[in-house]
């Protein structure tokens, strides 16, 4: 029987049948692709709700990050001592110097918002290791988080999103949330009674989330870890926040930067049985064991505008071999929802700093140009 | 004498390439959307295979350029010939771009690019700001554009086996090489 390729002629041998299987495959395969891409089940959690929530919270500010959109630049090093290969065989540390770029910010998604806030001093870290690899880190001044899971930092970020009408959030939807969320309640009442450093150079900076560590004999463990500056403490009076000038944080890391580099201490805490790993809510106690594996040194700031860290995102689980993320629930949903927020603002044009035009930062002389080499 | 079914290596890439097209798409579309801990080995999973498609495709293009494919069946439609010719130039140029515009925007955005866990591929562009966010737009959208491409293709090839049985799945379907 020849082949024949008219409608016609399929119909009369029986090829209705075929024709409506082959519907179906090609429907069947369609639709599975669009549950894969959670299309057809819009209950489920997407990264791009939360990006959205946080527009939402403190308004859409084109080309800044949607969170931590305050901040500036900063080069420096890292100088490793050889102990935490016994922990990690990650290249960091080796007893060997890793060149350094971060940044310096403030929670909150408003990008000229002041500075005297009762919120999280934050470091972010990009490490460039040999042979094209790197190590990200996103840290903050507390060593726990607010939430335990993405769902209940939607939750919160929609609670605490000010009411149009008053500029506040509403009350009643915040206790509501509080109710539910004792962790959450915890967290404040600690941000609250807490000392807030008055530098960002006094600051301590932890890895907030747990992360997998393995070793050149393929033993792993997870762990935290911890930054601990070697300048000296010194507390915000809290009920003085309001009165102070709108990037003094920013301002007084710059002069102390002028007058030489800041150094931290990298400490990793080892948990004993029991320690949560899978809940950024929960602090270890002090007392866990610490390894110190390195220093850390900021040499010098620059803002965003000329330096190199304000096109990078600073995903925590950009690690190196050697480190692995936790089944921490907060690390993966980190690093999906700060993907949608990069694609979100690089689409955007730059806009200016807040710090674009302070006299703190002088405007870099064409020899330190170094400053402004693409982030790797 | 020519050969009614395209050559062993032909073949042999094509049903390895089918599978791992398909996975990468729909691991592709559902890393994005999840914030899951699946995304913690779904990324670098999509990267893997990605670079794997990469290779394969270009051994392919060398495979095809030594055996030749058999022709169409003469007695095929004109215009069904031509969508035949056509879906095939835009599905191998969608595994070409596919792959080299996901180098491109991670090179762009100065992301490290890590394959099979230790391999660090060198960056193919400068990070540049705005080129990452278009050409991450870019590859969804080409990846939307391949996975229609792979239905109309998977449902022409049931019917040529199913409706016209004119040889051409057999073509590619067929277990031994025939003449």
């Amino acid at each position: 029987m020849p082949a024949s390729y008219t409608i016609k002629d399929i119909l009369r041998r029986g090829g209705l049948l075929p024709l409506l299987a082959i519907g179906a495959v090609a429907g069947g395969a369609t639709a599975a692709f669009a549950f894969a891409g959670g299309w057809l089940t819009p209950g489920h959690l997407h990264p791009a709700q939360i990006v959205n929530a946080l527009e939402g919270h403190d308004g859409r500010h084109e080309g800044f990050r949607r969170a931590h959109a305050k901040g500036l630049c900063v080069v420096g090093h890292f100088d490793g001592n050889g102990q935490g290969l016994a922990l990690s065989k990650a290249s960091l540390f080796r007893h060997a110097t890793t060149p350094v770029i971060g940044r310096f910010s403030l929670a909150g998604g408003v990008p000229n918002a002041g500075d005297g806030r009762v919120t999280f001093h934050s470091l972010a870290l990009k490490f460039d290791l040999p042979g094209g690899e790197q190590w990200r880190m996103a840290l903050n001044h507390v060593p726990v988080f607010p939430v335990a899971t993405p769902q209940a930092f939607l939750d919160f970020q929609l609670a605490t999103t000010p009411d149009p009408a008053t500029g506040k959030p509403a009350p009643a939807k915040v206790q509501a949330y509080m109710a539910r969320h004792p962790e959450t309640k915890a967290f404040v009442d600690y941000m609250a009674k807490a000392p807030l450093p008055d530098s960002f150079a006094n600051a301590s900076y932890n890895s907030v989330n747990a992360f997998r560590f393995t070793n050149d004999q393929g033993q792993s463990r997870l762990v935290r870890w911890i930054f601990t500056p070697e300048a000296p403490f010194g507390e915000l009076d809290k009920t003085t926040l309001a009165s102070l000038p709108r990037d003094f944080l920013f301002d007084e890391v710059a002069g102390r930067l002028a007058q030489g580099p800041l150094v931290w201490h990298l400490s990793i805490i080892l948990p004993n049985a029991g320690d949560p790993t899978d809940d950024a809510t929960k602090a270890w106690p002090d007392d866990r064991q610490r390894v110190e594996v390195g220093t850390l040194t900021i040499d010098r700031a620059v803002t965003e505008d000329e330096g190199p860290c304000r096109d990078v995102n600073f995903d925590p689980t950009i690690l190196p071999a050697g480190v692995a993320p936790s089944d921490d629930p907060l690390l993966a949903a980190r690093s999906s929802v700060y993907a949608v927020g990069y694609t979100r603002r690089t689409g955007e044009p730059a806009a200016p700093s807040a710090l674009a035009n302070d006299k703190a930062f002088p405007a870099p002389v064409s020899g330190q140009s170094a400053a402004k080499e693409p982030a790797q | 004498m020519t050969s009614t079914t395209f050559s062993g290596p032909a073949r042999l890439l094509h049903w390895i390439m089918a599978v791992l097209i398909i996975a990468m798409l729909f691991i592709g579309v559902a890393m994005v959307a999840t914030v899951g801990t699946s995304h913690n080995w779904l990324v670098p999973l999509h990267k893997s295979v990605g670079a794997t498609l990469l290779v394969l495709v270009l051994a392919r293009l060398a495979v095809r350029a030594i055996h030749r494919p058999p022709p169409l069946p003469a007695e095929m439609p004109g215009p069904q010939k031509a969508i035949a010719h056509l879906s095939h130039l835009v599905l191998y140029a969608l595994m070409i771009a596919l792959p080299l515009v996901g180098w491109s925007m991670l090179s762009a955005g100065g992301y490290p690019i890590t394959v099979f866990g230790a391999l660090h591929l060198p960056p193919l562009l400068s990070p540049d700001r705005a080129l990452y966010a278009t050409l991450r737009h870019l590859h969804t959208y080409l990846a939307y554009t391949l996975f229609l491409t792979v239905i109309a293709h998977l449902s022409a090839a049931l019917m040529h086996g199913l409706l016209f049985k004119d040889g051409v799945f057999q073509s590619m379907a067929a277990w031994r090489t025939r003449r």
